[in-house]
């Protein structure tokens, strides 16, 4: 049976800057993300992920291709109709957690229910949940100044499914971490791809996360240059590397 | 969510906090005393006129104000008026400037209004000592407390010189004070006329007073036919040549105004910047709001929300100085005045004052890129 993808970018390609100064971060990248899988995009410094990363989560507009969230294109778009989109679809983690320093951890997640429209007893019960899920029940009032970094990031990753998102994308979600906190962060992040049917892209360079994604995608210079994907119904750690396997098929 | 995070904002940098409020706190306070001035000026101006007993005012042509009016209407203009459908009673007052010469030597200008308290014309109000009585015994006149020593006088018993006679004063008002600085003066209609050399049938204003059911532009519409020598005037628009010949012709008002204006600004000037400064620092959780999927409005509405805050903030600390303010302004020559009417506009600039302050914190917010979120 096929899994009809969430996430579908047709030849995106990206310019960034103007006249002699421009430059071409990404150069015809497709790439479909389906539910239930934890998809890594790996790549150097420079290589063009978190510009395409921006344009999956519809934060930046494509030069060119086009971009189906949940079968809806967004080309053409207005910011108040891409904002929407965000609202509804997707889910956003940051390397840099971006939590709001002024607000404790169940407002930075009320906060994220709040943009959608939920407020009062029902965002807070759910904000609660969320927080518990991710294994801070004993830190709600917490300010984002009394948490460690890893509690930091799990606090952004309640804050990002606390809507169900269809799509949850997380740029670099371990890169400020320790290798504790990292492993706690990818589990968690696996979890929610597997236990709520969701479909998590996570832009990263740490190899410690490979153990935990379904799928790998790398890019380099604004290309997909392989795709390896782990082998279904083996419970092994091991990664396939499709581009290799369908080079030595032809 | 949107108050929270505006509150918390806001109360984030104490500084800033504390910058913002003295601004806006800074620029209540200067546009209630200016308004605050403006409206006791003006109460000062036409406290007379609005204490008359009249509909219709009878002036001596271009009289500009209460003060100003001359001794120079007669008798003939009374009985022509009286003559007038519509007309129940016309009585007349004295109102000019004098001379008072002090017990102790030196002088001082004052206004010396002479009207019959029996006519039912001109009430002498707020009488704190004395009775109108005792306004009515020979020589009487009475004066406000707070003019005692500019007057060289301690109070009820004390006599003095007016223009050409003699006086003595018997009774004492609280809290009427003039605009121009020249106490008011009450006595009879023929004391004032005497005091001020006028003949006996001489006066500066007739106060006309319309039968029951009398239309008031109609009389007043006759009135003006009938009187060739005289102006005929409603209160309010009596009331409002004074207004305009002492506040405007006179420029304090302006200056008045002109004050508030400045003191508006100056607050709009300063929240705008404590405000877009506060938007600056907090921009890029603002960016994250607007990744999250957040729509302008909702982070124009947190911007607001921060503006209306400090707003009310400013304005309660604000009004408690401009009432203490209010409170020793009580007994000096031109108190201040505060109305509940004045009170809410000036809650309504203030609201209006920091609303306009968020206007280039919104503009740059809505030049957030939220790709920047990713930038950090």
């Amino acid at each position: 049976m096929t899994i009809k993808p969430v996430l579908e970018a047709v030849d995106i390609v990206k310019d960034l800057g103007e006249g002699a100064g421009m430059v071409r971060a990404v150069k015809g990248v497709s790439l479909h993300l389906v539910p239930g899988e934890l998809t890594l995009l790996m790549g150097p410094s420079g290589s063009g992920k978190t510009t395409l990363l921006s344009i999956l989560g519809c934060i930046m507009a494509p030069t060119s291709g086009t971009v189906m969230i949940d079968g809806q294109s967004t080309a053409g778009l207005t910011p108040e109709q891409l904002a929407k989109i965000r609202r509804d679809h997707l889910g956003f983690i940051f390397q840099s957690y971006n939590l709001f320093p002024t607000l404790n951890a169940i407002e930075n997640v009320r906060i994220a229910l709040d943009v959608r429209g939920v407020t009062g007893f029902d965002a807070t019960s759910r904000a609660e949940e969320v927080l518990r899920d991710v294994g801070l029940g004993h830190r709600l009032m917490n300010y984002p100044g009394n948490l460690s970094g890893g509690e930091q990031q799990r606090v952004a990753v309640a804050r990002a499914i606390a809507s169900s998102p269809s799509i949850v994308l997380a740029d670099e979600p371990t890169a400020a971490l320790d290798s504790e906190n990292g492993h706690a962060v990818m589990a968690l992040l696996s979890r929610i791809a597997k236990e709520q049917n969701r479909s998590v892209l996570a832009v990263t360079h740490d190899p410690r996360t490979l153990s935990y994604a379904d799928r790998v995608v790398r890019i380099e210079d604004g290309k997909i240059v392989g795709e390896e994907r782990r082998p279904e119904g083996i419970n092994a750690p091991e990664i396939t590397d499709l581009t290799k396997r369908r080079k030595a098929h032809a | 969510m949107i108050f929270t995070l505006a509150m918390r904002n806001l109360f984030h940098d104490r500084i800033r906090l504390a910058v913002t409020l003295i601004g806006i706190l800074f620029s209540i306070v200067l546009v209630a005393v200016q308004l605050g001035l403006y409206l006791g000026s003006s109460r000062m101006i036409t406290a007379n006129i609005d204490h008359a007993n009249t509909d219709l005012w009878l002036t001596a042509f271009g009289a500009k104000s209460f003060e100003d009016g001359g001794v120079l209407l007669a008798d003939r203009e009374r009985h022509q008026a009286l003559a007038t459908p519509g007309v129940q009673s016309v009585v007349p007052i004295v109102v000019s400037f004098a001379e008072w010469r002090k017990p102790g030597g030196g002088s001082s200008r004052v206004v010396v209004i002479g009207s019959d308290l029996d006519d039912k014309g001109l009430n002498t109000w707020a009488l704190a000592q004395g009775t109108f009585d005792d306004i009515k015994a020979p020589d009487a006149i009475a004066v406000d407390r707070s003019y005692l020593s500019e007057l060289g006088i301690n109070g009820i018993g004390d006599t003095a010189q007016v223009a050409t006679g003699r006086i003595k004063v018997r009774a004492l008002t609280e809290g009427v004070r003039s605009f121009t600085q020249s106490p008011y003066v009450y006595t009879t209609l023929n004391r004032a006329r005497q005091l001020l050399g006028a003949d006996g049938d001489k006066t500066t204003f007739f106060l006309v007073k319309l039968a029951p059911g009398a239309n008031l532009e109609a009389v007043k519409t006759d009135l003006t036919s009938r009187l060739e020598t005289a102006e005929v005037l409603t209160t309010p628009e009596f009331r409002d040549r004074s207004l305009k010949q002492w506040l405007f012709r006179t420029g304090a008002g302006l200056a008045l105004i002109g004050g508030a204006l400045l003191g508006s600004l100056v607050g709009t000037v300063i929240v705008a910047q404590t405000l877009y400064s506060s938007t600056k620092d907090h921009i890029h959780e603002f960016a994250t709001l607007r990744a999250l999927g957040s729509s302008a409005g909702y982070i124009h509405k947190v911007i607001l929300a921060q503006a209306g805050l400090s707003a009310v903030i400013g304005y309660v600390l604000g009004m408690i100085i401009a009432l203490i303010i209010l409170y020793v302004s009580k007994n000096s020559a031109l108190p201040l005045v505060m109305t509940p009417g004045l009170a809410f506009w000036l809650f309504a600039l203030t609201i209006a004052m920091c609303a306009i302050s968020a206007l280039s914190a919104i503009v740059k917010v809505t030049k957030i890129d939220p790709a920047t979120v990713f930038a950090r």
